[in-house]
């Protein structure tokens, strides 16, 4: 069987082998149940970092920095570089890979771009399975870079052990950084384009704004300054992650948050099979349809009619096809 | 299941700089479905097949403006070729004199898609190329 070569490939490394099973698995292939099957007892604990900050911050020129460092200490390690899938046309750019081509002929590299394909929060629908797939294939360290994000793409924050946000030189005030969302996620904050004249400002401003937070965790996010272009700074940031992932260790954090990735991984992907099998029905669905024409009329509140419409939703997960079909339509 | 995605790379081998065909055509295909990898400029033949293998993508685009065409388009076809990758489709855009299309085309490359061709065009070779493909790997 194919899926058999494909594991066979995966535990030793090979990359083809790696790049075909993550497309099975992003395209939804009834192999995919196979070969996760079969990785499964390979898996490991292996430190994910999560990348993530606005758009044109610099995320993806770190990490081409930041896998020379890793890699000058004999790390192997494995990207996955995320891109939004439009809503609109189905298609996707992947643009981050393009800043990291230097290390492609690296054997101990593998880069994959993965679009958003209705992920969301920031990140790739498949993001879960593809990272025990390089789990299995023996990464030392595996990198994520979210979506160009907006405050709420803090989903990161479940697929990794580590989370980075990359900020940049003064965007707006102060109130930027004393809202909710990406703010409360981060490990570490990078402060990129530390060159540009605006950036000390920025980092003086955040570091007032972290002395004051409610401080609910032992590590006390650091603030580190890079030059994404140049590479200064990196070092440093290496060193932080390296920081962090062994306060995780050191105070059992990891195992804790292991758990509470896992849980959102598997919440997610249940949320995204009732997404896919409710939202479908409900739209053909004559009760609803029945619903919508009494809040058109004002003769229910919008309330009333979203609990109508739930009401209906144990029949709808238990009836087989055709029960919506409307009658109304010649046969 | 209706969630496969086409993947595309488009790459610029050896030195030539000029990139705004290149963009164009990533970002329309990207417009027409398709999951577009943009590997940017500079790239060798075989980082070129090193990225498609990890990318695991059903087309390679060479954007070649230079003129040295003859010589790269050989090696990225010799080196797909040597790692036995049968299942991906190269395609060729840029400026490649209509006499260079036929030498391309025996050493493999499925076509060539000269300046001003419409992206709707090149997106609609490249399902029909994969449908076939699909059909003889079978």
């Amino acid at each position: 069987m194919a899926e058999l070569r494909i594991v066979d490939g995966i535990l030793n490394g090979d990359k083809r082998a790696i790049a075909k099973a993550i497309s099975i698995i992003e395209d939804s292939k009834p192999e995919a149940y196979e070969i996760l099957k079969a990785i499964k007892e390979y898996s490991k604990e292996v430190h994910i970092v999560g990348i993530t900050g606005p758009l044109g911050i610099g995320k993806s020129t770190l990490i081409d920095k930041l896998i020379s460092v890793y890699r000058k200490l004999g790390c192997t390690i494995a990207v996955i570089a995320i891109d939004p899938t439009s809503p609109f046309t189905g298609g996707a750019l992947l643009g981050d890979r393009v800043r990291m081509q230097r290390h492609s002929l690296d054997s101990g590299v593998f880069i994959r771009s993965m679009a958003t394909r209705g992920g969301y929060g920031g990140i790739a629908r498949a993001l879960g399975p593809t990272i025990r797939v390089l789990e299995a294939a023996g990464f030392d360290t595996i990198v994520i870079e979210s979506v160009g994000a907006g405050q709420l793409d803090v989903n990161i924050a479940n697929y990794s052990h580590t989370v980075l946000l990359v900020l940049g030189p003064m965007l707006g005030d102060e109130i930027q950084f004393m809202k909710s969302g990406i703010m409360e996620v981060a490990d570490i904050y990078v402060i990129n384009k530390s060159d540009n004249p605006n950036a000390e400002l920025t980092t003086m401003i955040l570091a007032e704004f972290l002395k004051y937070r409610k401080q609910e965790k032992a590590w006390i996010p650091p603030i580190v300054k890079t030059i994404g272009l140049t590479g200064i700074g990196v070092e440093e940031l290496h060193r932080q992650i390296q920081s962090h992932k062994e306060y995780l260790y050191k105070t059992g954090a990891f195992i804790e948050l292991n758990r509470k990735r896992f849980m959102s991984e598997l919440i997610d992907n249940v949320m995204y099979e009732l997404n896919r099998t409710i939202r479908e029905k409900l739209y053909r669905n004559l009760e609803v349809k029945k619903v919508v024409e009494s809040y058109m009329k004002f003769e229910i509140t919008s309330y009333d009619a979203a609990q109508q419409i739930i009401k209906l939703i144990p029949e709808i997960l238990h009836s087989s096809t055709n029960s919506y079909v409307s009658t109304e339509s010649p046969q | 299941m209706g969630e496969e995605k086409i993947r595309v790379l488009i790459a610029k081998p050896g030195l030539n700089g000029h990139d705004r065909g290149a963009k164009v055509v990533a970002r329309g295909l990207a417009e027409e479905g398709m999951e577009v990898i943009y590997a940017g400029l500079w790239n060798t033949p075989e980082q070129i097949v090193e990225t498609a293998i990890q990318e695991d993508v059903d087309v390679i685009g060479l954007s070649i403006l230079s003129g040295a065409h003859d010589v790269l388009v050989p090696e990225v076809m010799k080196i797909l070729k040597e790692k036995g990758i049968n299942d991906v489709i190269v395609i060729v855009g840029g400026t490649i004199p209509l006499e260079d299309v036929k030498f391309l085309k025996e050493h493999g490359v499925k076509e060539v898609f000269l300046p001003g061709t419409p992206i709707p065009e090149i997106a609609k070779f490249i399902k029909q190329a994969i449908r076939k493909t699909n059909q003889s790997l079978k």
